[in-house]
């Protein structure tokens, strides 16, 4: 057990090395643009599984606290020209309240009423954005960035290296909970919520708990997204893309480990951004559709399970 | 009995009345349980028996009446938090944790519901010496979906005694078994019975109700008919009607 | 006074349209529980089809709905059968697989309509559209008017047969109690599967009526799983005449926010609606369940 932790945080820390060293020596622009999609999707993935993994609680809302994240940013830049870390923070914040405010809201709703809900949230907040001048309104609002703080030469590396952190936050957390009694707490309202009750699960409190860590995540994974692209609009910052895809990264990597929406966000995202320049973006959403319903129909333990199982049959075949 | 009724009730219901819509499921039902009693709960399909149950354990909420354990009223508690205090429950339909082994499923009540702060190596040594006693300790590592009917309603039972109850509802968990899994499960339960649990036991058979009840309440129509020792109760002329369904 | 009578009568004939559309779901996510979030999907998705038949042959869009009907039925079947035989039958966490599974099936037909008819709004022509009829100063576009009058013999017909015939009752059976229907010697996955066809079946027109009353987008099925999962929350799962009444509540409600507020608030009112039910009485107006 202890062995696994020192060698996730030698992982963590190699990464994170890795990434920085990246922003030091690479010159080109492109692997950070790209990187920085990746990088996100993780964050989002790995936030969305917290909830809708561990607690089997399927949220459609990603792109509701990824657009609050990029409009709290919008506004803390165009109000008081607040630096990004602030920006993140607040978003960060904001994210916590809006989950905390979404598991109260949901609280009793089970299975497709609460995912239904997760939608309307979305669109209800993002009629409210459209319709706010301040930020812009429907037409959107271009954002200037700051200039770029040493040891960075250059805005997008920057963000790329703050996205990595993000990852490394979000990853840490979703591990942390899957070892503990949260775990398994989650676990077993996951599998059956009234006999988990009955066993002494504070059910409530853990869903609650679940909504507030992962919107907190989520917000402040969309945050950087306004100074990255330098532009936001509701029609892009909401967009339920982010909602699908976040599910079907975390389902298709498989949420029985915390690893898996690593894998399926890697995988997807990559796949995507080169779908993405060589041929379109929409036959890149027709893939994540597409992998989604095979991966729910043929196997529906992600590719963790199926690893798993391979491990498995091997493993028997020693015996 | 008058042994019995010197002591304060462990459970004390009060007046319960539970109704869904215009449909009234339990009405106005009272009745004490002492400390280390064996209580049989009968009564035919739909006469509220699982409804007063839950009402116990807290999974429905009940307006007028009172649920008193241990001298305190429990009736605005959740579940859990009843769990904590000392009820436990099985369900008549086996409900396990579906994604866990047998060992991981005991853990979650030992995570949650212990009373005091244990290391993760006592809980484990607790929860074994629980599987022993239920004779799962084979299939510890096994999954929940993998087991037997009779196994799926021992870890039921070896799941709420991981919460450490001092009051225990079984609710109806013989029910599909073959007789010698019965006596099997009942043996089980007269075993926990003499460790100071007491235990409140839904049964549709009649046999196993009478060789283990001190007392016996029976209910219809969401009403208590009858109550006393097995076999005041097999000789009412009421239960017996509500049995034959005149 | 005169701008709000207008709006409510707008509303009421909206309300008729929106029953049209959201009945299909009210029997395969009201009776069965089949959580169907791509149900406004294939609404769009037979809009298009609608839409391809009249630009094509000229055929109007009722006669076109018709025509695709049987075809949805059959499409009916298979997605329920393939429900049924990856999620129902595994029973262990179907629940998120199963909404995973629909979410992802709208989302590919969004996008295969986008690669088909492109992303621009499309529209079709019929005689009834465009013009208005005049009652004193109120106009009340014919197109309204066929869709109410479409919209009601649909809800008409589909109570009529939910009620009167053996089979609409073996179905209204199934939602209750699987068992006694077992009992009367009626297979529950048959039934299931039959009602699924009709509740896909009926988008045939229902697609007609969504493209008579206005041009469609590839994306619209997004704002449709507000109004259509509204309409039927709040009508109580599975009740028929609720349906009507609460999407009548729903129409009424959009239109006058938009009269009152403009069109920038209007996608909102749906989920809000909805957000609402769900909060405070999620079995509904009329619900079925205690």
């Amino acid at each position: 057990m202890k062995r696994k932790g020192i060698l996730f945080w030698i992982g963590a820390a190699v990464f994170l090395a890795a990434t920085f060293l990246m922003t030091q020596v690479v010159g080109n622009q492109y692997p950070f643009f790209a990187g920085y999609v990746i990088l996100q999707f993780i964050v989002l993935a790995v936030a969305w599984s917290i909830l809708g993994g561990y607690a089997g609680y399927v949220n459609f809302g990603t792109s509701a606290f990824f657009g609050v994240g990029v409009y709290t940013a919008v506004f803390l830049a165009k109000a008081f020209g607040a630096p990004l870390l602030v920006q993140i923070a607040t978003a960060a914040a904001i994210g916590a309240l809006m989950g905390f405010a979404l598991g109260l809201l949901t609280l009793r709703m089970q299975g497709i009423f609460f995912s239904i809900a997760t939608i309307a949230l979305t669109i209800i907040i993002e009629t409210v954005i459209t319709n706010w001048r301040f930020v812009g309104g429907a037409a959107g609002i271009q954002i200037e960035r700051p200039p770029t703080t040493p040891p960075f030469d250059n805005y997008v590396q920057m963000l790329f290296f703050v996205q990595a952190l993000l990852v490394v936050l979000a990853v840490a957390i979703s591990r942390y909970i899957q070892n503990s009694w949260i775990g398994r707490g989650l676990q077993a309202l996951r599998d059956d919520e009234l006999a988990a009750e009955c066993t002494g699960v504070p059910t409530l409190r853990l869903k609650l708990m679940a909504c507030v860590i992962s919107g907190a995540l989520m917000c402040a994974a969309g945050a950087p997204a306004a100074m990255y692209l330098q532009f936001a609009n509701p029609a892009s910052a909401f967009d339920l893309n982010y909602s699908v895809s976040a599910l079907a990264m975390s389902l298709i990597g498989g949420t029985a480990h915390w690893s898996g929406p690593i894998i399926g966000a890697i995988l997807l995202s990559a796949t995507q951004q080169l779908l993405t320049v060589t041929i379109s973006s929409e036959v890149n959403v027709l893939l994540l559709g597409v992998m989604l319903v095979l991966f729910v129909v043929g196997a529906p333990e992600g590719i963790i399970g199926l690893v798993r199982k391979i491990f498995h049959s091997r493993n028997e075949g020693k015996e | 009995m008058t042994n019995a009724e010197a002591r304060v009730p462990l459970l004390r219901i009060v007046s319960l009345t539970k109704r869904f819509g215009g449909f009234t499921a339990l009405d106005n039902v009272s009745v004490d349980i002492p400390p280390g009693e064996r209580f049989g709960l009968i009564g035919p399909n739909g006469s509220g028996k699982t409804t007063l149950i839950n009402c116990i354990s807290g999974a429905f909420r009940t307006e007028p009446g009172t649920v008193l354990f241990r001298d305190e009223d429990i009736t605005p508690l959740q579940p859990h938090v009843r769990t904590r205090r000392g009820i436990a429950r099985s369900f008549q339909i086996p409900r396990p944790f579906r994604s866990m082994t047998v060992a991981e499923n005991l853990m979650v009540a030992l995570d949650f519901a212990a009373h005091e702060h244990v290391s993760v190596a006592q809980r484990r040594d607790t929860m074994m010496s629980i599987l022993t006693q239920m004779g799962l300790a084979s299939k510890a590592n096994a999954s929940a979906t993998k087991l037997s009917q009779v196994e799926l309603r021992k870890m039921e039972l070896a799941r709420a005694m991981a919460t450490h109850p001092k009051l225990l509802i079984s609710d109806e968990a013989m029910a599909g078994l073959s007789s010698s899994e019965v006596d099997e499960v009942l043996d089980l339960l007269m075993s926990l019975a003499s460790q100071d649990i007491t235990i409140i036991m839904i049964e549709h058979i009649m046999q196993a109700v009478m060789r283990f009840s001190d007392r016996v309440m029976c209910l219809d129509a969401g009403k208590i008919i009858a109550i006393g020792t097995p076999s005041e109760v097999m000789a009412n002329q009421r239960v017996q009607e509500a049995y034959l369904g005149t | 006074m005169d701008l709000l009578l207008d709006a409510v009568v707008i509303g009421v004939l909206l309300g008729c349209f929106y029953a049209a559309v959201s009945i299909g779901l009210s029997v395969s996510f009201g009776l069965l529980d089949v959580p169907h979030v791509a149900h406004p999907a294939f609404l769009v998705l037979a809009a298009y089809l609608v839409f391809f038949i009249n630009e094509h042959y000229g055929i109007d869009p009722l006669v076109a709905g018709l025509i695709i009907t049987p075809l949805f039925f059959v499409f009916g079947l298979a997605a329920y059968r393939l429900y049924y035989e990856t999620f129902e039958r595994r029973g262990s966490d179907a629940g998120v697989r199963g909404i995973a599974f629909f979410f992802g099936v709208a989302f590919i037909i969004e996008v295969l309509i986008i690669l088909q008819f492109g992303v621009d709004q499309r529209s079709v022509t019929a005689a009834y559209i465009g013009k208005s009829w005049r009652i004193g100063d109120m106009r009340i576009p014919y197109r309204m008017l066929v869709a109410f009058g479409v919209a009601m013999a649909l809800t008409l017909l589909l109570t009529l047969y939910l009620s009167k015939t053996y089979m609409g009752r073996a179905i209204r059976a199934v939602a209750q109690d699987q068992e006694a229907l077992r009992l009367m010697g009626a297979n529950p996955i048959r039934v299931k599967q039959w009602a699924f066809g009709i509740a896909t079946a009926v988008l045939g027109l229902a697609g007609a009526l969504l493209i008579i009353v206005a041009p469609i987008d590839p994306t619209l099925d997004r704002a449709y799983i507000g109004r259509t999962f509204c309409v039927v929350v709040m009508a109580g799962l599975g009740s028929m005449s609720g349906t009507l009444v609460a999407a009548v509540i729903l129409g009424v409600a959009e239109s006058i926010v938009l009269t009152m507020f403009g069109a920038s608030w209007a996608p909102a009112i749906a989920f809000a609606m909805l957000l609402g039910v769900l909060a405070v009485r999620p079995q509904g107006l009329f619900g079925r369940r205690s």
